[in-house]
């Protein structure tokens, strides 16, 4: 038997939420020793994706991703979080994929492992391995499935007596129900509203009244458990224009703040919503697609923005407001758009209400920190119900600082306008 | 002030852990200089409630940190992180000597952290906190094995850590209730032992032929632990805790099968009569039941059992043979057990002996009897049913809550050292 020291693998916390940070630590190496920091995930649609780096131990036989460099794999340098954040599919799966949890009641189940070596790492079975939970949901959240009202969605209530704040959070043109950004806001003290407002590919058919959206905003404000002048809207992409839409033209709603990422304000007015794929049909000619046969959209939306009835007027907003883009974004011009809608608002003496993040090398899908970045991925065109490949954009390494920087200050500004401040401004 | 604060943010990071890491507990937006109790619930499985608390007053942000910020009063005082836990009492009215031990480790142990205003110390169960968070404490880490063994007559569990192994291993033994409880060993799994929890008073074997088990059980669950593919056969440890180190000493001293690569001793003693069986070790105790004293809330106290330690050498392990590192973990104030004693007279064995340098002792003035992982509440006295006995009585373990709470925090930490020092 050998009297080799064994390899000790440690990450610290083993059971975290999605956004919180973790240390991984591997001591009782030999000093020196060449090893290899691997993670697998098993998704709920049975690909594997993975990520790795390399690394050295140092004198006293101990690797730490928080403080050591890695020299190579698919992050390099000091990156305590590349072991999610990297994280693509293995070689050989189904192209276009994109990871996202439906079932937030579970947690991410990751495999992180430490083998011997940097080349051909994978020959030999690990020397240690360990597993982690990454969760949506913090303990005491509750999760309530929302059927009233003619409103479709999930509502998550943290633990506690409340009242607390409201969201209303919607995603964007792929469609469906997608719950765990509202998961894990509740599990920063909002109550939120995950809205469903149309199945993929059902874009042109949903019955997508502006009523709708209000009614669930309002299902939100009239929680017993929610202080109804506290109610946020949450969009991305297609549920950014939504956002504004209701916070410029809504009679019935007031948001007390929103929060747009990747969005723009191309919705004419008067129209109603069905009528925003109207205009995307109507400059479908202007989609390019890059060496890769990969979706462009950005053109489509330039030609849009071209057109002054096409847009939302901005400088009729109320609220304060948080536009967060990337300029790498490939399916729409947000930063473009985030330009134009800055000089309404400066026009109609607004621009206090703005606060403006744009990320360098960023692209469309601005997603919780931490989670994979998504350059390319399968989508069904709402008009012809073709499945293409939809470039968002982004390049790895920048589009991930951009999520875990960006989350962080939407955090903060969700704080500062839904959580009362104790001074006695916030009286008011 | 005595304004409802509205939207105060409570946290607690992180909100699922180990039962033996730490958290931060983290009070925001309220007034600065805002008084208020910080109050921990727990439920547990047999249904009592237990709760802590600590009064605190907010910094000029506003904020109250538990990690950093003294408690000016409540179940702890001072600076304490986790004292929302190590100070947990029984609610008022609940019944004498119940003690908190977790049977099913496959899920948490749940913790109700709120805030209250003002400094509050009852009725808190009558009111609507500001805020309050769920907490989840597990004995168990993600991807650890439970496996019940019952191969050769045992009457055991194994905790098989996450990974390809192969794991150190480690036997893990309590004390005179018997019963099989778990939750050590689940914990040492979670750091990296394959650890198996072993019930050798009240097996199924015992309890159906009506006699207590002999050295073969405990080398059958050696080898078992030895045998197990991902198990490292030359790297097991043994653990034990009150009745549990007679065993351990003895095996480690003695026996031709266990190799043991170390032993950890928590208030125990080596007094015995060496060619003893089990049955025979009892009676030796129950013949010194004249010993026995009673505290002035006529709780039982039996440490003068075992006092003193015998000069005869067939009476006692003969710690001079170990050739194992050896750690004894000694609470002072131990009610239950000579442990102090017994520990004194073991080194001192060792010394004569010349293999006092396997011997580390940590000593731990006004801890008592039950020392366990950290982080739970001291147990000073409770209701105890020894193995084989009709009677139930209220036995005194002793100790002191806050440095009973040091102890077991410090204790667990340098078992785990010591441990790792030597199996891995």
């Amino acid at each position: 038997m050998s009297q080799a020291a064994l390899p000790i693998l440690s990450v610290f916390p083993s059971r975290a939420l999605v956004d919180e940070k973790f240390k991984v630590l591997v001591e009782n190496l030999p000093p020196g020793c060449p090893v290899t920091i691997h993670s697998l995930h098993h998704s709920e649609d049975q690909d594997y994706w993975e990520a790795y780096g390399h690394y050295i131990s140092d004198d006293r036989g101990k690797v730490s991703v928080s403080d050591d460099l890695s020299f190579g794999g698919t992050y390099t340098g000091k990156e305590p979080m590349g072991l999610l954040w990297s994280m693509r599919p293995v070689l050989g799966s189904r192209k276009g994929l994109r990871l996202r949890k439906m079932n937030v009641c579970t947690p991410m189940l990751m495999d992180i492992s430490v083998y011997s070596r940097h080349d051909g790492f994978r020959d030999q079975a690990p020397l240690a391995s360990v597993l982690i939970e990454r969760w949506y949901m913090a303990p005491g959240v509750r999760r309530i499935d929302i059927r009233e009202r003619g409103v479709r969605g999930t509502l998550f209530i943290p633990p506690g007596p409340g009242p607390f704040p409201g969201l209303l959070d919607m995603w964007g043109g792929g469609g469906g129900l997608l719950e765990y950004r509202s998961a894990l806001l509740a599990s920063h003290g909002y109550v939120s509203l995950a809205l469903e407002y149309f199945s993929p590919g059902q874009l042109q058919t949903a019955d997508l009244e502006f009523n709708y959206f209000e009614t669930a905003f309002n299902i939100v404000k009239d929680h017993p458990q929610v202080m109804p002048h506290r109610v946020g809207i949450f969009g991305l992409s297609l549920g950014s224009i939504v956002t504004m839409a209701l916070a410029v033209e809504s009679r019935i709603v007031r948001p007390r703040c929103c929060v747009c990422i990747s969005g723009n304000h191309c919705f004419p007015p008067g129209r109603t919503l069905a009528g925003i794929t109207g205009e995307v049909d109507m400059n479908y000619d202007k989609v390019r697609v890059d060496e890769n046969n990969y979706h462009i959209w950005r053109d489509v939306g330039l030609a849009i923005m071209k057109e002054p009835s096409s847009k939302l007027d901005m400088g009729k907003i109320n609220c304060p407001i948080l536009l967060v883009n990337g300029h790498d974004d490939q399916n729409w011009p947000t930063v473009e758009s985030a330009e134009d809608i800055a000089e309404m608002m400066r026009a109609a003496g607004k621009e206090h209400l703005l606060t403006r993040l744009e990320y360098p090398d960023t692209g469309h899908l601005i997603e919780p920190p931490f989670s994979p970045h998504f350059r390319a991925t399968n989508f069904i065109v709402n008009l012809t119900k073709e499945k293409v490949i939809m470039l968002w954009g982004g390049q790895t390494k920048p589009h991930s600082d951009a999520q875990e920087d960006s989350w962080r200050r939407i955090l903060t500004f969700l704080q500062q306008h839904l959580y009362c401040s104790p001074s006695p401004k916030a009286r008011l | 002030m005595d304004r409802k604060q509205c939207c105060v943010k409570l946290s607690v990071q992180p909100s699922r852990g180990l039962m033996d890491e730490k958290f931060i507990v983290l009070v925001q937006n309220v007034w600065p200089g805002f008084q208020l109790t910080v109050h921990a619930l727990h439920q547990c499985e047999d249904g009592h409630s237990w709760e802590a608390f600590g009064h605190y007053t907010a910094d000029a942000t506003g904020t109250v940190n538990v990690s950093e910020d003294p408690s000016l009063g409540g179940t702890y005082s001072g600076v304490e992180p986790m004292g929302l836990l190590w100070s947990l009492r029984p609610v008022p009215g609940s019944k004498p000597g119940i003690r908190m031990r977790k049977m099913n480790v496959q899920t948490p142990m749940e913790v109700t952290i709120s805030v209250y205003q003002g400094h509050q110390t009852e009725g808190f169960v009558d009111q609507v906190s500001l805020a309050g968070v769920l907490v989840e404490r597990w004995y168990m880490a993600p991807g650890v094995h439970r496996i019940p063994i019952t191969e050769g007559g045992l009457t055991a569990t194994l905790f098989l850590p996450p990974g390809p192994g192969p794991f150190p291993g480690l036997l893990d033994l309590w004390g005179g209730t018997g019963d099989l409880l778990e939750y050590r060993a689940a914990l040492l799994a979670s750091h990296g032992i394959a650890s198996l929890a072993l019930d050798y008073l009240t097996p199924k074997i015992s309890m159906e032929a009506g006699k207590l088990v002999d050295n073969e059980y405990f080398e059958t669950a050696y080898r078992v632990l030895q045998q197990h593919p991902q198990v490292l056969g030359s790297r097991i440890a043994m653990l034990g805790l009150s009745f549990g180190c007679s065993v351990t000493l003895k095996m480690a001293a003695y026996s031709h099968v266990l190799k043991l690569r170390c032993a950890v001793c928590v208030n125990g003693s080596h007094v015995q009569p060496v060619d003893g069986s089990m049955t025979e070790i009892m009676h030796f105790f129950r013949e010194n039941v004249g010993k026995v004293r009673f505290s002035e809330e006529k709780e039982v106290i039996w440490r003068n059992l075992l006092l003193p330690i015998p000069t005869d050498p067939s009476l006692k392990v003969d710690v001079g043979r170990l050739q194992c590192p050896l750690l004894l973990v000694v609470g002072e104030d131990d009610q239950n057990w000579p442990a102090y004693e017994s520990a004194m007279d073991m080194k001192e064995m060792m010394e004569r002996a010349g293999n006092s340098h396997l011997l580390t002792i940590l000593w731990y003035p006004n801890a008592g009897h039950l020392i366990e992982p950290p982080y739970t509440p001291l147990v000073r006295a409770s209701t105890f049913k020894p193995a084989q006995s009709p009677e139930t009585m209220m036995a005194l373990w002793g100790g002191e809550t806050v440095a009973h709470s040091r102890a077991q925090e410090d204790a667990w930490r340098k078992t785990l050292v010591f441990l790792r020092e030597n199996l891995f």
